[in-house]
């Protein structure tokens, strides 16, 4: 697995599609990437691991309480929404104030989307766990999406921990790997991604580069 | 889909002329074989247009050799498109002429529009 090496924070606009090259239809999902500032720089001998902590966001000073405002102030940047820590093997390269923009990416570069996806609700074992339901018809009556038996009787007489049920779907941290890169515009801050990204529009996005990928010539 | 449209308003294209179902046109597909382009030409009835901005597309339907009927979607801003000409405008009712299909010879025939 390749390391971590950069990365971006950005809002998912929408999905659309564009034409490539050869005019074939590519689907992509438009993000607004950055522009974003390093808020912080964590080094293995202050606080035991390599990360950077990135800004994205400006609000008014309004929008955040003392604690968030007095570390940005500290770094001396404006107010911003979001703080997100990004993990990597190492920080050289990156100083604190530094703006990163969606050119830290390039046509065809492999990345990994993080997000929240959509909230599904409470939803039962069909669509939770991909359950068949029970027959529509041969007597069924009033239950045919459910999931059936849970367990044994007397022995165990208890439902094992883990069973599969409904309950609580999506709205969790959803990690999509090695995506391509369709195109970055600096410009407008817009990364074009091909194929779908996590959660709903307007959500926060984080994009880095892929753990996945095959290593680049280097 | 408001949001991304605008941002890529520029990729739609402006050039082709307006065409409706019922138009029969000559579509000049840019066609690439062996590392060359060339031209082909596909004309046929425009049976249907649907979708919006740049995700809409067209299907042409033609009679080929031996009466077998060929349709051909294709999206209305693609690249691959070189040219779109208009040869006849047809008269017709309905959006979709997907009656067309069930017809042959004759039957299948739109009136000219008069202008």
């Amino acid at each position: 697995m390749a390391d971590v090496t950069k990365g971006i924070l950005g809002t998912k606009i929408g999905m659309t599609q564009i034409f490539d090259e050869a005019s074939r239809v590519i689907p992509v999902t438009v993000v607004q990437a950055g522009p974003c500032r390093i808020s912080a720089v964590r080094s293995p001998e202050k606080d035991g691991y390599s990360a950077i902590q990135l800004a994205f966001g400006e609000v008014p000073e309004r929008k955040l309480n003392r604690p968030e405002l007095g570390h940005l102030k500290t770094v001396s940047l404006p107010p911003m929404r979001h703080l997100v820590e990004l993990r990597l093997a190492t920080t050289d390269g990156f100083e604190l104030g530094q703006e990163i923009l969606a050119d830290v990416f390039a046509k065809g570069e492999r990345v990994d989307v993080v997000a929240n996806s959509k909230g599904k609700g409470f939803s039962g074992v069909m669509r939770r766990h991909g359950f068949k339901g029970l027959s529509s018809s041969h007597g069924t009556e009033r239950k045919h999406r459910s999931p059936g038996s849970v367990g044994a009787s007397a022995t165990p007489s208890r439902i094992f921990k883990g069973m599969k049920m409904g309950g609580h779907l999506g709205a969790g941290r959803v990690t999509i790997l090695n995506l391509e890169v369709v195109e970055a515009d600096p410009r407008r801050n817009l990364l074009l991604i091909r194929g779908a990204v996590p959660g709903p529009n307007g959500c926060l996005v984080l994009v880095r580069s892929s753990v996945r990928a095959k290593e680049a010539k280097a | 889909m408001e949001k991304t449209d605008a941002l890529l308003r520029p990729v739609l294209r402006e050039d082709l002329p307006d065409f409706r179902p019922g138009d029969t046109v000559k579509v000049h597909v840019r066609v690439v074989e062996g590392g060359k382009e060339r031209i082909q030409v596909f004309q046929g009835m425009v049976i249907r247009r649907q979708g919006s901005a740049i995700r809409e597309t067209f299907t042409c339907r033609k009679i080929s050799f031996n009466n077998v009927g060929v349709e051909r979607t294709f999206p209305v801003h693609s690249p691959m498109i070189a040219k779109l000409e208009i040869v006849t405008h047809g008269d017709v009712r309905r959006a979709k002429l997907y009656y067309l299909r069930s017809r042959v010879g004759r039957a299948a025939k739109v009136k000219e529009k008069r202008f």
